[in-house]
């Protein structure tokens, strides 16, 4: 009986020895070297899986960071700065400092502002509206308001805003990822330079008709007069196909050509109150020289304090 | 037991309202707006500018490139302006605006109605003829009909299809064409097959259509093989790879196109224009447009000219009916919704159909329920629900490994499905997003 036993274990020891053996072997011949570095970046990295990067993933990314041995077109914009400076000292090398950027919707083709011309009852999807037609509204520019961005977003970033039809991108949440700016069919999001205080100057508007025919669709559209690029002092502001753009490097928040825009198509957002003199009674004019007055100063002040490059 | 193709269809409710309705002329508007892209391919490259005298069936835009076509004044006066207007497709589109000066014709244009039945022109000829006269596909895809004519090296045609299905509901444009100018599409036939190079030809003529079946029979008796095939009525038997499978029993394989198989297939209308433009020296400018609808006081058939607006053809139709939900360019099944009826008819015009509030709402969504009757409905043997999903979900490798791109766009899913999904919307966002993959690959 107790020899039962025995062999028993004798021989299942063996075995294991065995198989052991041969596990260990093949371990060894078809061993694949991971340079231990890429676990390490990859922890430091937030894991998001966004692809903002332009790689298919953080790891993919990491693997990218060790593979290449220099960090000079690789930017995560989810970790920013941080996460790319502590990568940067794993790997002991060199890394770029990019400006934090967020998501800014182009368009601010309201109800009110851009009135509907027909009734959309296709599949809910911009991509499938815009492929069909030009839009439910005179605009066929602007924002459909199907939500394509706001499918894609893994932050949770950009909303709806029932009363306006359009997205809301929510800044604090945005981490420009750009998955929004490639699923716009109409090439409405941008990824702007952050400015401080959240505060925004763009034109909100991406309408290439000529003026008239713009501002017939949309009371707020940019009809291309140039009177923006004129007013910058800072050449920011480019005219092409009857539309401005606004280089948010460039820009300086000095707000001068929010002021002579003629339609508002050129927004501004999170900045205080400007002040008013009651004096005139049209607003228009009255806003004028009391942005003339106030300008000088303010551009003055983001001058000092951020020189021009 | 009539001939119909092999898998899928479905039949919707004919409703053709306008058959037996003659043919009208309508009056010459005072600005006619001419797209320069009415066709398939590159659009037209301009020959005109602001300020030129141009003539009834004098050339306005050149052809710019293999696939594209000619484009001629549909009226005489003087151009207006070109300019970027809204065309049927919902954007702005260059096009070539009008306005008319009297009702003055080239020279070269035979005005007269004799019947045409004999020429010396070579093949060659014929299909360049074509070709200068900007004739195009009419039964609404466009494509230009000079590409088909030219069979590609190393194939062979083997017969003529004629397409006078017309399988679209509500429409009766060809009908009423093969009614009244039944002899010209003969003649137009004949030069199609010396075109190509064939000695047979079918006309696939669907059976609700018996009056036109039977005149045409009698007309093709003086011409030697041309037959008339009658088809059982089945959507959609007018698309180009279910009547060569529904008159021939032939299968166009998968990505191929109808010569493959030796066919040929044309539009019983562009045959017509065909007759006019090698006979009468008439290049395409006007066809025939079927205005129609439930709640429509006169549903007609007009002879209308490129670049009309539709507005004035539903004036002509006793005007929009006051519960009117939607008007559509083209049939029911593959016609596109205008946003406003301000838009000019182009080549590609079939039909203005007037639907009514209740039939032209979409009901909402619901959940796929699994029963397949898309897949039983689908003419090329595809699998709707999965393709939709695929798009949904931006599959776009599974997308081309089921064959997406072989969708025709007919709709019968759509029709089908018993959860109103919007099968072929998502199909065809899934065509389009494949097809530009395919070619970004080639380049």
């Amino acid at each position: 009986m107790s020899v039962t036993i025995l062999y028993t274990i004798v021989t299942l020891s063996a075995i294991g020895v065995l198989a052991a053996t041969i596990l260990y072997l093949t371990a060894q011949k078809f061993k694949v070297y991971e340079d231990p570095r890429i676990d390490d970046v990859d922890e430091a990295l937030p894991g998001a899986n966004c692809g903002g990067c332009g790689y298919a993933g953080c790891r993919a990314f990491a693997e990218a960071c060790v593979s290449k041995n220099e960090l000079s077109d690789l930017f995560c914009p989810v970790g920013g700065n941080d996460c790319m400076t502590d990568i940067a000292g794993i790997l002991g090398l060199e890394a770029i400092k990019k400006d934090p950027r967020v998501a800014v919707v182009r368009c601010n083709g309201t109800c009110e502002n851009r009135p509907k011309t027909n009734t959309y009852d296709g599949a809910v999807s911009c991509a499938i509206a815009s492929s069909l037609y030009g839009g439910d509204t005179n605009c066929s520019f602007g924002c459909l308001g199907c939500g394509d961005c706001v499918e894609v977003c893994d932050f949770d970033a950009i909303k709806m805003d029932p009363e306006t039809g359009l997205p809301v991108v929510i800044d604090d949440k945005c981490v420009a990822c750009g998955a929004c700016v490639d699923a716009c069919p109409r090439d409405l999001i941008e990824l702007r330079r952050k400015m401080p205080k959240d505060r925004k100057i763009f034109v909100g508007c991406r309408n290439m008709d000529k003026g008239a025919a713009a501002k017939k669709a949309c009371t707020v559209a940019c009809i291309g007069c140039t009177k923006c690029a004129k007013e910058c002092p800072f050449d920011a502001i480019t005219i092409e196909n009857n539309l401005a753009f606004i280089d948010s490097d460039k820009c300086k928040l000095c707000r001068k050509c929010v002021v002579v825009c003629p339609t508002n198509a050129i927004q501004e957002l999170n900045f205080p109150p400007r002040k008013v003199k009651a004096e005139k009674p049209a607003a228009k004019v009255e806003a004028k020289p009391v942005a003339k007055k106030e300008k000088p100063a303010a551009t003055n002040n983001e001058e000092s304090t951020e020189p021009k490059n | 037991m009539l001939k119909t193709f092999k898998i899928g269809g479905v039949h919707p409710a004919e409703n053709k309202f306008s058959a037996g309705k003659q043919i009208e002329t309508l009056p010459i508007p005072d600005m006619v707006t001419v797209p320069i892209a009415q066709h398939i391919g590159a659009p037209s490259t301009p020959v005109v500018k602001k300020g030129d005298e141009v003539k009834v069936g004098q050339l306005l835009a050149q052809s710019a490139g293999f696939v594209s076509a000619n484009i001629h004044s549909p009226v005489s006066g003087k151009v207006f302006k070109i300019d970027d207007v809204l065309d049927s497709s919902g954007y702005k589109k260059k096009a070539i605006i009008i306005k008319v000066e009297g009702d003055e014709w080239e020279e070269t244009i035979d005005r007269s109605t004799d019947l045409v039945k004999q020429t010396d022109l070579s093949p060659k000829e014929i299909v360049d003829r074509v070709a200068q006269s900007g004739i195009v596909g009419l039964g609404g895809a466009t494509f230009p009909t000079h590409v088909k004519l030219a069979v590609p090296q190393g194939m062979t045609a083997e017969m003529l299809l004629i397409n006078a299905v017309e399988c679209e509901p509500y429409l009766t444009a060809d009908h009423q064409l093969m009614m009244e100018k039944g002899a010209e599409i003969m003649v137009g036939i004949d030069l199609l097959m010396k075109a190509i190079g064939v000695k047979k030809a079918i006309i696939g003529i669907e059976n609700n259509k018996p009056d036109a079946i039977k005149h045409l029979s009698q007309l093709a008796k003086e011409y030697a093989g041309v037959e008339v095939c009658a088809l059982k009525v089945q959507y959609p038997q007018g698309g180009e790879k279910q009547l060569i499978n529904a008159a021939t029993g032939r299968e166009v394989p998968s990505g191929a196109l109808p010569i493959s198989v030796g066919c040929v297939v044309n539009n019983v209308g562009t045959a017509y224009a065909v007759y006019e433009a090698v006979m009468k020296n008439k290049p395409l400018f006007e066809r025939v447009v079927t205005v129609t609808g439930k709640s429509v006081s006169k549903p007609s058939n007009f002879m209308a000219r490129v670049g009309m607006s539709v507005s004035q053809l539903v004036e002509a139709a006793g005007g929009l009916p006051e519960d009117t939900g939607k008007v559509i360019s083209g049939g029911p099944m593959m016609g596109k919704a205008l946003v406003t009826t301000d838009v000019p008819v182009t080549k590609g015009t079939s039909g203005v159909l007037i639907m009514r509030e209740e039939e032209a709402t979409r009901r909402t969504m619901k959940n796929c329920i699994r029963c397949a009757k898309c897949v039983s409905a689908c003419p090329m043997g595809l699998e709707p629900y999965l393709l939709m999903t695929y798009a949904e979900k931006k599959m776009w490798e599974e997308s081309e490994d089921s064959f997406v791109m072989d969708c025709i766009e007919c709709g019968s899913c759509s029709y089908t499905c018993p959860a109103d999904r919007p099968l072929l919307d998502y199909i065809r966002l899934g065509k389009g997003t494949v097809g530009q993959i395919m070619r970004s690959r080639k380049k």
